[in-house]
């Protein structure tokens, strides 16, 4: 067994899929906490700064190389598994009922991974880009929370963005507890708590995101 | 439960060798009792084909008592038809009613290729069990069922492994067209007891290895294995197959 041959294999693949994808999870976390500090509704000065540190700590800069070769990997695995899934079913059936055996969000998360991926090069072009050109053009500080201020006071940005949100949540729901039964957990006591702990994960954590537009969009914070 | 007869509406797959493309046909089935198994519907339908001078349709089957895993059919949407934890065998025409249309198509996968009508090539299973579905022991006496003490959960587990039929039916309602509860199931059996521990790492490693070959695709999780099993094999055996190929595949020396 090579390493080559392991990370070929359907098992290995999947290994990818629920390792990278347990990493993001940890991620989105620390992205949610840190963007939650606009409720604070101090003008954006705590979110600034804690902008302001996550950009310029080396630690968190070389933390973030990680984050894009774990997110990379986890779309070209799931784009290249998806299509791999495709191909083992050549004649699809003329009459199929997955509702009886399965729930709609477990068989979608190549379609929900593909709109979160559009989701993101929106969200990429809205805010990473521009705080990258500040930070090496560097004349003045970046601030951040006037840009989302401005970006979110188009209307049909922020529905873009509930939207991109309830998709996560689909993926997140699926996926938070999918990754662990990959890494070989299932355990009549562990699992059901995974489950639980996954659920109450996703919708924290796209409570959060879902109301940071809206709040903004309709000025409950500024 | 009351005994009625039905008239249907049957629609089949036809499909002449695996070259040929292969399309539905409709055929009216009447006078079917409820207390007639799905085979033995086909049976008259098949009966009455014959007399007429058409071609019987061509379906797989043996034991028809639930053991043997032959009798693959994707009915009305679901592999083995409506009712859960059951083969096509034991599916009983009580299940549908006077007037019903039933759809009946063969397991659609790659790596189970159409052979004829609702016949399906499952050989790939076969190869897969060739590559380490076994354990390897040295002719002689029969040894002492009881000289090896195993874990009564073990033993348990393993027992619920050995159920799978090999039927295909996980690999027919799987989206991914996946073998993983199959393996998974087949790998478990033998890893669980103390006789299958020796080859644990090469089994589950040239196993997969078998199944990535025949075509199969990988699964996402949705569980839908599970639920239409004819045995409830549990895809619990599916993380145990993850972990011993997660251990074997990233702690064995050999290249
Ligand atoms: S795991 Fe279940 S569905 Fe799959 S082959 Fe075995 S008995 Fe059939
Ligand atoms: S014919 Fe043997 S299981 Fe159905």
């Amino acid at each position: 067994m090579t390493w080559k041959h392991f990370f070929t294999s359907s098992i290995g693949r999947k290994f990818i899929m629920g390792f990278t994808g347990i990493f993001l999870i940890l991620f989105l976390i620390i992205h949610a906490g840190i963007n939650s500090c606009i409720f604070l509704n101090d003008h954006g000065v705590t979110f600034n700064k804690m902008a302001h540190f996550m950009s310029h700590n080396w630690i968190m800069r070389f933390l973030e190389i990680g984050l894009f070769a774990g997110l990379i990997a986890h779309i070209i695995q799931g784009l290249s598994l998806t299509f791999q899934n495709k191909k083992a079913r050549p004649v699809e059936y003329y009459f199929n009922q997955p509702s009886k055996n399965s729930k709609w969000y477990s068989r979608s998360m190549g379609i929900l991974g593909t709109l979160l991926l559009l989701f993101l090069v929106m969200h990429l072009s809205h805010f990473y880009v521009d705080t990258k050109v500040a930070l090496y053009s560097g004349d003045k500080p970046h601030d951040l929370f006037d840009e989302m201020k401005e970006v979110f006071s188009i209307k049909w940005v922020v529905i873009l963005y509930l939207v991109g949100v309830v998709s996560l949540f689909w993926h997140l729901y699926h996926g938070f507890q999918s990754a662990f039964q990959t890494l070989g957990i299932n355990h009549k006591r562990y699992t059901p708590l995974i489950k639980t702990i996954g659920t109450v994960y996703a919708l924290i954590i796209c409570i959060l995101f879902a109301l940071m537009p809206v709040a903004i969009h309709l000025q409950w914070i500024n | 439960m009351e005994h009625y007869n039905m008239n249907l509406t049957l629609k089949v797959w036809r499909q002449k060798n695996n070259q040929s493309k292969g399309k539905f046909e409709t055929y009216p089935v009447n006078n079917i009792s409820s207390e007639m198994s799905f085979l033995e519907m086909i049976d008259v339908l098949n009966e009455k084909l014959i007399e007429e001078g058409n071609e019987p349709i061509a379906f797989d089957h043996d034991c028809r008592e639930g053991i043997c895993g032959m009798c693959s059919m994707f009915i009305n949407g679901q592999a083995h038809g409506p009712w859960q934890q059951n083969t096509t065998c034991q599916l009983h025409m009580r299940a549908f009613k006077d007037g019903d249309t039933i759809v009946v198509e063969p397991w659609r996968s790659a790596a189970f290729p159409v052979v004829k009508d609702l016949v399906v090539d499952r050989s790939s299973f076969d190869r897969i069990i060739q590559a380490g579905g076994y354990i390897s022991v040295n002719t002689g006496n029969a040894v002492d069922a009881n000289a090896i003490p195993i874990d009564k959960k073990d033993a348990d587990d393993a027992f619920m492994a050995a159920a799978c039929i090999g039927c295909g039916a996980c690999v027919a309602t799987c989206k991914n067209g996946s073998a993983m509860l199959f393996v998974g199931a087949k790998v478990s059996q033998l890893a669980l007891l103390p006789q299958g521990a020796p080859e644990k790492e090469s089994r589950v490693l040239n196993m997969i290895a078998q199944m990535d070959k025949e075509g199969f695709g990988n699964c996402t999780n949705t569980y839908a294995c599970e639920a239409e099993c004819p045995k409830g094999i549990s895809v619990s055996n599916i993380a145990r197959l993850n972990a011993e190929y997660l251990k074997a595949g990233l702690t064995t020396e050999e290249k």
